[in-house]
């Protein structure tokens, strides 16, 4: 059994996933940039009380789940969503789903993810895909991060959905319910929704860890972490620091870049020239990630390795947290109706 | 980040898939590159598993010495923290640290093996006598 579902391959799987699904029912004009920026995907958080791997737990983007749920109800879709206790009643409810010709988000573990490389497989659980199908005992899947669509036994598939650890999905299944037919007006009052929830999220986060303060306190943090950890453990550290930012699914530059996408993507829906001067903002703070990366990366590399080098990379996020606040100000005193 | 200046190096992901990248073109229009990889990603990744086998290394010698049970070298090598097992295996917590001693281990019933050889992918006997598969 086969749906009909088109794949088409992103940089994120969950604005991917996103996307494929709202394509799946009809709303055409839904893109990845669209959906990360109605979603209100950007962000940034570094908890410096938890640790993932041993190293800090830094984020770049929103809660895994959240940029599916806000595009769905900024668009006015309702959204079917449901865990399970065990694995026979998972499977067979996702049976169910395809049958009536329903394709299936689902979230998974990557640990267990056959056909990830083995160097990929930590224990990350936020990762999603679509189920669109089932030939004899294998699952077809559409990963919106690879090229092409895949296959999971459905051993496999069992695994993957029913991952333990941090954010463990128990299952979980989602998708848009289908028969609303969305406008060219809901997607605009949307987009102006999904940017004042990310000017909220990225400036008037209470405390000092998220969104731009997030930034700038990381920058901070990072120019002591020579001092208290030690060269090796501070040179892991940032390794960690640049994966989040550059992990399979950000786009590059810790999703500045897609941020820059949608804005210009904004711009068909209203064309202010603020919009793309500010896309322009985010392209250059993806740059700075960029930069500060290939400076971590000496550090990890044993390259270089002095306090001058941490100086400089905690510097880096100064200015990038800077140039951030600038560009969330700035889209804030945007007049939306002229 | 230009359309053209988007790093080609190629990644163990890169064999298997490209990735999508978002670049800007010569205009400044926002388009889509596909990439192999990054050499500054590639090495981040190195040296978390460089930092993985050394951890393995350490946990080796320390069952060989009877200092732990096999169950700190497999998780090690898994990633795993008690937690984790304990959500995998269904043990509570106290339990795994009891089973991390050689005494309590070497005792366990083949059934109780059976639950933690599952997880590292392994059969019991492999379990006990430390042996792996390198895939």
């Amino acid at each position: 059994m086969k749906i009909d579902f088109t794949h088409i391959q992103s940089a994120h799987c969950e604005s991917g996933v996103t996307r494929n699904l709202l394509r799946h029912i009809g709303v055409d004009k839904m893109t990845e940039p669209l959906a990360f920026g109605i979603g209100a995907g950007l962000f940034f958080v570094y908890v410096p009380f938890i640790k993932i791997n041993n190293g800090p737990a830094i984020a770049f983007r929103t809660l895994p789940g959240q940029i599916f749920s806000r595009t769905c109800k900024s668009l006015g879709i309702s959204v079917f969503r449901k865990k399970f206790g065990d694995m026979e009643r998972a499977e067979a409810f996702l049976m169910d789903c395809l049958e009536k010709g329903q394709p299936a988000g689902c979230q998974v573990g990557v640990y267990f993810l056959s056909y990830f490389p083995k160097e990929y497989r930590f224990h990350f659980n936020a990762h999603n895909l679509v189920v669109y199908g089932k030939e004899a005992d294998n699952y077809l899947i559409s990963d919106p991060v690879m090229e092409e669509p895949t296959m999971l036994t459905s051993y496999e598939l069992g695994r993957v959905r029913f991952a333990k650890g941090a954010l463990a999905p128990r299952g979980q299944l989602y998708y848009p319910r289908p028969g609303v037919a969305i406008t060219d007006e809901q997607i605009k009052r949307a987009i102006r929704t999904g940017i004042n929830k990310n000017i909220h999220r990225m400036l008037h986060i209470p405390g000092p860890i998220a969104g731009v303060k997030g930034i700038r306190y990381t920058g901070r943090r990072i120019k002591t972490w020579r001092d208290k950890l030690g060269l090796h453990k501070a040179g892991l550290y940032l390794a960690q620091l640049v994966r989040m930012q550059e992990e399979i699914g950000t786009g590059g530059g810790g999703f500045r870049y897609m941020y820059g996408a949608f804005l210009q993507e904004a711009f068909v829906w209203y064309p202010y020239d603020e919009l793309h001067a500010i896309s322009g903002m985010f392209t250059r703070s993806g740059d700075s990630w960029r930069e500060a990366a290939i400076l971590a990366a000496g550090i990890y590399k044993g390259r270089i390795g002095s306090q001058q080098d941490f100086n400089s990379i905690g510097d880096h996020l100064l200015e990038i947290a800077e140039l951030e606040r600038q560009a969330f100000v700035t889209l804030s005193k945007i007049k939306w109706h002229r | 980040m230009k359309k053209d200046e988007v790093p080609q190096d190629m990644s163990s992901l890169g064999k298997i898939t490209r990735e999508v990248c978002y670049a800007t073109d010569d205009k400044g229009q926002y388009t889509t590159e596909l990439s192999k990889g990054w050499d500054v990603k590639i090495t981040a990744l190195d040296a978390a598993w460089q930092d993985i086998h050394d951890k393995v290394a350490v946990a080796r010698e320390k069952v060989r010495n009877g200092q732990a049970s096999p169950l700190l070298f497999f998780m090690e090598r898994g990633l795993m923290d008690i937690g984790i097992v304990a959500a995998y295996t269904g043990f509570w917590k106290w339990q795994i640290r009891r089973h991390l001693k050689p005494s309590v281990f070497n005792k366990l019933s083949e059934k109780r093996l059976q639950r933690y050889a599952e997880i590292f992918n392994v059969s019991p006997s492999e379990l006990k006598s430390m042996t792996v598969h390198e895939d």
